[in-house]
């Protein structure tokens, strides 16, 4: 069949890490595919309801905000189970929250370590394995999990990061093993180099000696990661899964 | 014995398994061929259909279908 992503109308797709950045512009780009978007905020309620307005001016044909820190593992399993007892079940996640605590090895604290894994890796395990038991009420389900290309590569200071983004690749490889029976897709998505207020606080030194690495020449933008992020969700591509996709404008080949 | 008929029916549909050949000692994973995920799926059905909640970690002790009857008898 030949690609369109009218399958995302109405499809109820929950993206964590959603009020800026990269998971800002994938709720951006499913409300103007008017999708069902669901995300999750931890506490500033004004800035939820704006995000809400926002994303239903677009085009969304619903926004839901679920109240969840991602590293509470319990408050978000019951606000989870509240939300799907209402809505019904959610067919698409992107894991997309993500943090980065950079310092040389040597320097890294535990609690470092700690912190950055539970973000980055562990709540999107937490949320995608008790996401399951409704996913096998949904129809088309797809999971995108936000790793890096530092996953791939390995950076310099970014040992906490790259394991964690790393770690996810895993998880998304295991996880479509053992789900591609009832038809779950599961891919990884890593971007490169994408103009974020992640990349920005980076030393503008590292910044242009990145830049002369990239074979495309610049920064990519969040709307390129948002675009193959879209198409892994919908049925465009319900013939992949398992696979780890870079967005880097050739940075790591 | 109505509860176990209605058991037998609902893994027979899911199974595409002819209810004559499912019995109270029918085991389903030597017998029915499920894997642990179809049994996910199976208590998940009978979570549905009895309107009851079958703990995790019950799971493992229904192995027939006598097994799943009983624990809906007593949860009753």
């Amino acid at each position: 069949m030949l690609a369109n992503f009218s399958d995302l109308e109405n499809k109820s797709i929950l993206i964590t890490g959603a009020s800026r950045g990269i998971g800002k512009a994938i709720a951006e780009s499913l409300a103007k595919n008017k999708a069902h978007v669901i995300f999750n905020y931890r506490g500033d309620e004004a800035q939820a309801n704006e995000l809400k307005e926002h994303l239903q001016s677009l085009g969304a044909s619903k926004v839901s905000a679920i109240k969840f820190d991602v590293t509470d593992f319990d408050t978000m399993k019951t606000n989870i189970d509240a939300f799907v007892k209402e809505h019904g079940p959610i067919s698409g996640l992107v894991n997309n929250a993500g943090i980065s605590k950079d310092q040389l090895a040597m320097r890294v604290k535990p609690e470092d370590i700690q912190q950055t894994l539970d973000v980055n890796l562990k709540s999107a395990m937490v949320l995608t394995n008790h996401l399951c038991r409704q996913f096998l009420k949904a129809k088309g389900v797809s999971i995108v999990n936000m790793s890096s290309v530092v996953g791939l590569m390995g950076n310099t200071a970014q040992t906490n990061y790259a394991a964690s983004k790393a770690g996810l690749i895993g998880y998304t490889k295991s996880f479509a093993k053992e789900l591609s029976s009832r038809n779950f897709r599961c891919n990884a998505v890593c971007p490169g180099f994408i103009e974020t207020e992640m990349t920005k606080s980076l030393p503008e030194k590292a910044q242009e000696e990145y830049k002369k690495a990239i074979p495309l020449g610049n920064y990519g933008s969040t709307e390129d990661v948002a675009n193959l992020t879209k198409f892994l969700l919908s049925s465009a591509s319900s013939y992949i899964t398992g696979e780890v996709i870079k967005v880097d404008g050739g940075l790591y080949i | 014995m109505e509860i176990q008929e209605k058991v037998i029916k609902i893994v027979s549909e899911a199974t595409k398994v002819d209810a004559s050949n499912i019995k109270a000692e029918t085991n389903f994973i030597d017998d029915l061929n499920l894997d642990s995920l179809d049994m996910v799926e199976m208590m998940m059905k009978m979570e549905e259909e009895f309107g009851v909640e079958i703990p995790e970690d019950k799971t493992e002790d229904l192995k027939t279908i006598n097994d799943v009857t009983n624990f809906l008898n007593t949860s009753n």
